[in-house]
């Protein structure tokens, strides 16, 4: 099966991106495919000028492309403290541990207090956080974040977009994928709209927010 | 009393040497999700490397458990690339084909190679025995029960205490997020598989002067190794060792209470009976047999 046909998506530096989509429109697949999760039949992947879709996912990570999966992903049966010391495990991000680590306990203060703690106890807003945390960790250059409020109380929709938020004032590049578009296109620059794995639209934020199509489809104006 | 302490000294002596075979064999389950049926195979051939350096060269068991654990991790090594790595993420006959058909080209291998005859090796250890507080332990069985839980203990100081041995836990626990990571999966599975057998082969060379030596040796270990490795609960480390000890422990005992083939049978019976009370093994985690991403 093909989920995704044709989808040609740019994330400027410093830029935070959004696509959107129904259901199976390919978003989950274009982020796997970046990743190298799943192979590409064809095309190519420009990360920083170098064409990186022949690489294992491990080497992209190693080059800071780093995804914060749908469904979170942390590691059930370790310390929450364990699995952001994981988002450190390349070369490049291990340097930085002890610093990386003191930004996310900074930016969510929940973790510290249940650094001991296994992942899995968490609930799922908590697990969220770390799992954004464990993303940072990896001293992204590109953070791809899917579905980050998926499942959550609206109350933590809230907490974590504006987590989102902040990362990105940070100055991380961000590539989100996100049911809640009202939210995102908030602060996002620009973004795409797939529709059964094509691009169907694209443009500026703004522009993307007064389209009717997007208004009638996923903000239900 | 002592007659007490005897038994359960032989009954740990003999779990501390499956520990080590277990602890490989749950770890090989735990990240790579295979179960591998040949894993006693590589016990069979530390025993003949043991043999063959004793007999050809004169050189002792405990010396040559060196040279001959580097030899079985690398031919894990080309396992792994010819065989295990294929078959991963393939229906589960197809994993325990590619494992049970190694095991059986192994033992038919050796069979060609070095016939069925039976071999022993002597050391200077065999035969004598050292006495702690009228406690008569074998002096090879002792210096191998030490090693194979320094082995154990050291596995389980890399599992838990650095950045590797935690991306091997990570890759066990969920491989899609592990590779999100940045961790090699990959490579996680070939070093797992490839230690887990050297292990194994670690321990045949070290009971190689206690047991006796011939192709199918592995068989008749292998039954006791899935008993404990269930036991302790699939893919748990310390739950390996520590059912080890126990098997041990209840063989040893109900063999000297009811005879031989009572002790099979017992730890049988204690190994159904933990499962039908907790069905995840003592240490293990519900729903561990099922992939996790």
């Amino acid at each position: 099966m093909i989920a995704l046909h044709e989808a040609s998506i740019t994330v400027e530096e410093g830029e935070t991106v959004t696509v959107l989509g129904a259901n199976a429109a390919g978003k989950t697949t274009l982020l796997n495919g970046i990743s190298g999760l799943v192979p590409l039949r064809h095309g190519t992947i420009l990360f920083n000028g170098e064409s990186i879709e022949n690489l294992p996912a491990h080497e992209r990570v190693a080059r800071g492309l780093i995804q914060v999966p749908e469904g979170r992903l942390v590691f059930p049966f370790m310390s929450v403290e364990d699995n952001l010391r994981l988002g450190a495990f390349t070369p490049r991000a291990r340097v930085h541990l002890k610093s990386s680590l003191e930004r996310v306990y900074d930016l969510f203060p929940r973790l510290p207090e249940r650094k001991a703690q296994l992942a899995g106890s968490l609930s799922g807003g908590e697990q969220q956080m770390l799992a954004l945390g464990r993303g940072l960790m990896a001293l992204p250059r590109l953070l791809m974040l899917d579905e980050p409020s998926l499942g959550l109380a609206p109350l933590l929709v809230q907490e974590v977009m504006d987590r989102v938020a902040r990362i990105r004032a940070e100055g991380v590049t961000v590539l989100i994928v996100e049911q809640n578009v009202n939210q995102t296109l908030k602060f996002a620059d620009r973004g795409y709209v797939l529709e059964n794995g094509w691009v169907a639209l694209s443009g500026s934020a703004a522009e993307l927010g007064a389209s009717d199509e997007v208004r009638k489809a996923y903000l239900g104006m | 009393m002592q007659l007490v302490l005897q038994i359960i000294a032989n009954g740990l002596l003999i779990g501390g040497l499956y520990a080590l075979l277990a602890v490989g064999l749950t770890l090989i389950f735990g990240v790579l999700r295979v179960v591998n049926f040949a894993h006693a195979e590589f016990m069979m051939l530390g025993m003949y490397g043991a043999y063959w350096l004793w007999a050809l060269y004169g050189l002792d068991p405990y010396l040559s458990v060196f040279l001959v654990t580097p030899v079985i991790f690398l031919l894990g090594v080309a396992v792994d690339r010819l065989i295990v790595r294929r078959s991963i993420g393939k229906p589960d006959v197809t994993v325990v084909f590619a494992t049970l058909g190694l095991s059986i080209f192994l033992q038919n291998a050796a069979l060609t190679l070095w016939r069925a005859d039976i071999r022993s090796v002597s050391t200077f250890a065999t035969g004598s025995v050292f006495v702690v507080g009228g406690v008569r332990l074998s002096v090879a069985m002792t210096v191998s029960f030490a090693v194979a839980l320094l082995f154990a203990l050291a596995l389980w100081i890399f599992l838990t205490r650095t950045m590797y041995g935690k991306g091997i836990q990570a890759v066990a626990q969920n491989r899609r997020a592990a590779a999100l990571m940045g961790i090699d999966v990959k490579r996680a599975y070939m070093i797992t598989y490839s230690v887990a057998v050297a292990a194994a082969g670690a321990m045949g060379v070290l009971v190689a002067p206690i047991f006796t030596i011939f192709p199918r040796v592995g068989q008749t270990q292998i039954v006791t190794i899935f008993v404990i490795v269930v036991l302790g609960g699939l893919g748990s480390v310390p739950g390996a060792v520590i059912a080890a000890l126990l098997v041990g422990i209840i063989r040893s005992g109900a063999g000297f209470l009811f005879g031989t083939a009572w002790g099979e049978l017992a730890y049988f019976a204690v190994f159904l009976l933990v499962l039908i009370v907790r069905p995840q093994g003592l240490f293990g985690r519900r729903g561990a047999e099922v992939y996790g991403g």
